[in-house]
């Protein structure tokens, strides 16, 4: 099986409300060093390998479902050969 | 005129879309399961709000993958009149019935309660029972309700008129206060507010079946000049 890191971001253009309610809580802990914070998804796929290339087959499933692509961005590492 | 009501998994404003078209508008309306592979009996369909697949990933993304999405596209594309309320407006837009996309609301709480709203646009299908610029109070219950898109595609939304409702007090943060657009034909609309919860002055407002009876005018004087 092959594992993979898929995160999701909002883009850099969009207000993160949730990231700013954290970053605001930090402050009242008085971590008053954080700049900002954003808030976003991660995901791991185990993948059985085919044909496929698999870049591309995982950067369709982020396109189609797992990022949407109007508010977010996403990227993704490949680990290879993990053992179920 | 014959409506479809969607029911996704976690739908929960599915017997108040079908109370106001069933016991309000006077018409006739089926549930129809996500399951569905065949929506081509109805004339209209309507997609409810509720909590779709949990929101789970994103609200309505998982929805959008629903078989009976397929044919949703399609009366779409045949221009039947479709509309998606809450939930059912964040399923046609990750479905790209309707451009952009849902944030959390800006102040993060889950709002619920009666807002007014400006009809922007009284020309489409949905609002010609309105008058221009007419204010309606219509309730809002949701937490991602902050509409957004590029700035391109908010320069067609208004070029092209479809905006159909703006809120009078932007309640979540949405890009120039959008409580509803259209699509560039004009037959399908999505709105967070409910206008199926607001079909009768018991409820607080009639203000809501307009919007229904707007859509089956439409759908007889089409009907009747084919005829």
């Amino acid at each position: 099986m092959i594992k993979v890191k898929v995160h999701v971001t909002l883009r850099e253009s969009v207000l993160d409300p949730q990231g700013t309610a954290v970053k605001n809580s930090l402050h009242a802990m008085d971590y008053h060093e954080v700049q900002d914070v954003r808030i976003g998804k991660y995901l791991e796929l185990l993948i059985e390998p085919s044909d496929r290339p698999l870049e591309e087959t995982v950067k369709e499933m982020c396109e189609k479902l797992l990022a949407n692509t109007v508010i977010e961005n996403y990227e993704f590492e490949v680990e290879e050969a993990v053992t179920q | 005129m014959k409506f479809a009501v969607i029911v996704f998994p976690g739908s929960n404003c599915d017997i108040d879309m079908y109370h106001a078209v069933k016991d309000e508008l006077g018409e006739e309306v089926e549930y129809v399961w996500h399951d569905e592979a065949d929506l081509s009996q109805f004339d209209g369909v309507l997609l409810p709000g509720g909590f779709s697949y949990g929101d789970y990933l994103r609200s309505g993304s998982i929805a959008r993958f629903s078989n009976v999405m397929t044919e949703v596209v399609k009366a779409a594309e045949a221009g039947k009149p479709v509309l998606g309320v809450c939930n059912g407006f964040q399923i046609l837009l990750e479905a790209g019935l309707l451009p952009g996309a849902m944030l959390r609301n800006q102040g993060l709480k889950f709002i619920c309660r009666p807002v007014e709203l400006e009809v922007v646009n009284n020309g489409t299908m949905f609002t010609q029972a309105y008058q221009p610029n007419e204010r309606i109070t219509v309730p809002v219950a949701h937490g991602e309700g902050n509409y957004f898109c590029d700035a391109d595609t908010l320069k067609q939304l208004e070029a092209n008129g479809q905006i159909a409702f703006r809120y009078a007090d932007n309640p979540n943060g949405s890009l120039l206060s959008i409580a509803g657009i259209t699509n560039e034909k004009g037959n399908v609309l999505g709105m967070m507010p409910h206008p199926e919860r607001a079909v009768d002055e018991l409820l607080g407002s009639a203000d809501g079946l307009k919007l229904f009876q707007s859509i089956v005018k439409h759908w007889r004087d089409s009907h009747v000049v084919n005829a």
